[in-house]
C-alpha cells in the first residue's frame, strides 16, 4: 500500500511539527496517533513532548533544539520503517450529564429550530461513542468528533460573557464540554458534574488523544450525587477498554 | 527565609521561570518569561540556573522591601532601578542587605526588565513551574502587600563573570526575525511581499497571551484545521490581522500560520510598546 509522507518540518526554535493530510477522519487520527507513539519512543537527547491535533504531531523541546539535522533525520526514518499502521488501544469513558431545561438553557430553541422533541436530542446526543481528538482551547477541553448530523446547529451570533463549568454544548458539528467558567458561542444542551482539569492531580485528567467517551443522561439528583462525590475527591469514571 | 514585601505594585509583574513545560496534552499554556535571553543572563549573572524563577517586570516597575540580605539582578528593559533613592544598573551583581528598597523610575528603552535573585525566588510550583498564571496557580499578578520568599544570602562581593556580558542590540532593532510558518506558501506573492516590507506597529492589544499588529493584510485564505500553536506563532486572522502569539497563548488554534518567529524575534518583540514599529525578517532555520 503506497502512502503518501506527512510534510515534515523544523516550527521555530523548539518545535517539529509534522503535518498530515487536511482532513478530519478517525482513520487520519488512527495514523497520527500509531506514529506519535513511535515517536515518544525514540531517542531524543533532549526534553520533549509529543502532542497531537487532528492531523498533526508536535514536538515540542523545552529549548532550542541543538542538533536539528539528527532529529529531523530520525523522525523521517520512523515513518520510512513502519508503513504499516495499526490502531492503539484506547477506552470507552461515561460521561455523566444532565439535561435538565436549568442547564439546557438552549434545549427548548433547538428543538424549535430542528423540529425535534427534547427527549430526541438528548437520546442523539448520548448515542454515539464520541472520538476524543486531543485537548486544547482551555486546560482539559476535549476536542470531539462524531457529533450526529442531526444535531449540528450554528453557534450563537453573540457569544454569552458567561458560560458555567461544566456547561455541555454545540457549535456546527462540534460537541464538547467547557471545563471552566468561560465566554462562549456554543449552544448549551445540559451540565456535566465531572472535573475535566484539576490542576491539583498530577495527572489533571484520565482520557487522552485517541479514547472515547459517551454521554449519559442522568436526572438532576443523580447529577448532584455525582457533584458531591466530585468534591469529596471520590468519584471514579466509569471506563471500559476498546481494543484497536 | 527572606521575604520581598510589594511596597507598591506597578504596571504588571509576575514570577515566570521557563514555563509549564510538558502539559500541552492538557491543553495547559507554556507560560514563562517572554524574553529568555534577558531572564537567563539575569539568572547567570548570580550564578544562578538558567531557568530559576524571576520577576518579570512590565513597563512600570513594583517598589519592594528585602527583609533579608541578598543579591540581585536586572536585565531587559532599562526602567531606572533605584535602591534606596540610589541608581543602580542593570546587568551587574547588586547587594542587598535586609530592610534595602528597590524601586524603579522612568523607562529608558524596552518593555520587560528581569529581577532575579540569588538561588531564585520561592514560590508555588505546579505541573513544574512556578511560572504564575490566573486559574493555574494561586497569583497572577503581583499586589500591594503580597511577600514573595526567597533564600537568604549573604551580602558580599562576589566576582562578576568576565565573560557574561549583556548585548543590549537585540532590545532596539526593529527587525523580528521569522520563519515561512506552515501556511506561509498559500500567501499570494503580493501578501508575502508586504509582510516582508511593511513596518507594522503594535497594537494596544499586546500582553504575554499574544502581541496584535495594527496594520493589515488583505486575507482570502481558507482557515485551516485546528492545529498546533507555540508562542511565536504569527496568524493571520480573516478579516486580516495579524496576531504573534506569546508565552501564555493557547495550545491550537485555526487561523493560517504564516510566521513562526525565532527565539531572538519572541525576545525582540516582548520588548515593544504600543505603537512602536517592527519589521520581519525572514531568515532560514538550520
Amino acid at each position: 500500500m503506497s502512502k503518501e509522507l506527512p510534510h515534515i518540518s523544523q516550527l521555530g526554535d523548539n518545535a517539529i511539527l509534522i503535518q498530515f493530510e487536511k482532513i478530519i477522519s478517525e482513520k487520519v487520527l488512527d495514523e497520527v496517533l500509531f506514529y506519535k507513539n513511535l515517536i515518544q519512543q525514540l531517542y531524543i537527547k533532549q526534553k520533549v513532548e509529543v502532542i497531537n491535533t487532528y492531523n498533526s504531531i508536535l514536538i515540542n523541546y523545552f529549548v532550542t533544539i541543538e542538533d536539528v539535522y539528527s532529529d529531523l533525520k530520525a523522525v523521517k526514518e520512523v515513518f520510512q520503517q513502519n508503513n504499516n499502521t495499526k490502531n492503539i488501544n484506547s477506552r470507552v469513558f461515561e460521561i455523566p450529564v444532565c439535561y435538565d431545561l436549568d442547564f439546557g438553557i438552549d434545549l427548548e430553541l433547538i428543538s424549535k429550530e430542528k423540529n425535534l422533541e427534547i427527549s430526541e436530542i438528548i437520546s442523539l446526543h448520548t448515542k454515539p461513542e464520541y472520538r476524543v481528538y486531543f485537548m486544547g482551547f482551555l486546560p482539559g477541553f476535549l476536542y470531539l468528533g462524531g457529533l450526529d448530523k442531526k444535531l449540528q446547529i450554528s453557534r450563537k451570533s453573540q457569544p454569552r460573557m458567561k458560560i458555567e463549568k461544566g456547561a455541555v454544548g454545540i457549535g456546527e458539528n462540534q460537541t464538547g464540554i467547557y471545563p471552566k467558567v468561560s465566554p462562549g458561542g456554543w449552544q448549551i444542551i445540559g451540565n456535566c458534574p465531572v472535573n475535566f482539569f484539576d490542576k491539583n492531580c498530577e495527572i489533571p485528567t484520565q482520557i487522552s488523544a485517541g479514547d472515547y467517551i459517551k454521554f449519559k443522561s442522568v436526572d438532576r439528583a443523580e447529577y448532584d450525587r455525582i457533584k458531591e462525590q466530585v468534591n469529596q475527591g471520590n468519584f471514579q469514571l466509569k471506563k471500559q477498554d476498546r481494543n484497536g | 527565609m527572606g521575604k520581598m514585601q510589594v511596597l507598591q505594585p506597578g504596571l504588571f509583574s509576575s514570577i515566570q521561570d521557563y514555563g509549564r513545560f510538558g502539559n500541552m496534552k492538557y491543553g495547559v499554556p507554556l507560560s514563562g518569561v517572554m524574553d529568555r535571553y534577558a531572564a537567563r543572563m539575569a539568572n547567570l549573572i548570580l550564578r544562578n540556573n538558567a531557568n530559576d524563577a524571576v520577576l518579570e517586570i512590565t513597563m512600570m516597575g513594583p517598589k519592594l522591601k528585602f527583609s533579608k540580605s541578598t543579591k540581585i539582578a536586572i536585565t531587559g528593559a532599562h526602567l531606572s532601578a533605584k535602591l534606596n533613592d540610589e541608581e543602580i544598573e542593570n546587568n551587574t551583581i547588586i547587594e542587598i542587605s535586609a530592610g534595602d528598597i528597590l524601586s524603579f523610575g522612568r523607562r529608558i528603552f524596552g518593555c520587560r526588565a528581569y529581577l532575579s535573585i540569588s538561588g531564585g525566588f520561592s514560590a508555588e510550583e505546579v505541573f513544574g513551574s512556578k511560572s504564575w498564571y490566573e486559574n493555574i496557580t494561586k497569583d497572577a499578578k503581583l499586589e500591594k502587600g503580597m511577600e514573595i520568599s526567597y533564600k537568604e544570602d549573604a551580602a558580599n562581593k562576589v566576582e562578576t563573570n568576565a565573560g557574561l556580558k549583556f548585548k543590549e542590540n537585540y532590545l532596539k532593532t526593529s527587525n523580528i526575525e521569522a520563519y515561512k510558518g506552515p501556511e506561509f506558501d498559500f500567501l499570494s506573492d503580493k501578501q508575502r511581499d508586504r509582510l516582508e516590507s511593511l513596518k507594522f506597529s503594535i497594537d494596544q492589544n499586546n500582553s504575554r497571551m499574544a502581541i496584535q499588529l495594527q496594520e493589515q493584510l488583505e486575507n482570502d485564505l481558507d482557515p485551516i484545521i485546528t492545529g498546533p500553536v507555540v508562542p511565536g506563532t504569527v496568524q493571520l486572522t480573516p478579516s486580516g490581522k495579524l496576531i504573534v502569539l506569546m508565552k501564555d497563548c493557547q495550545t491550537t488554534g485555526g487561523y493560517p500560520r504564516v510566521l513562526q518567529l525565532n527565539e531572538n524575534g519572541i525576545n525582540t518583540i516582548a520588548q515593544k510598546l504600543t505603537n512602536e514599529k517592527v519589521r520581519f525578517s525572514l531568515t532560514k532555520p538550520l
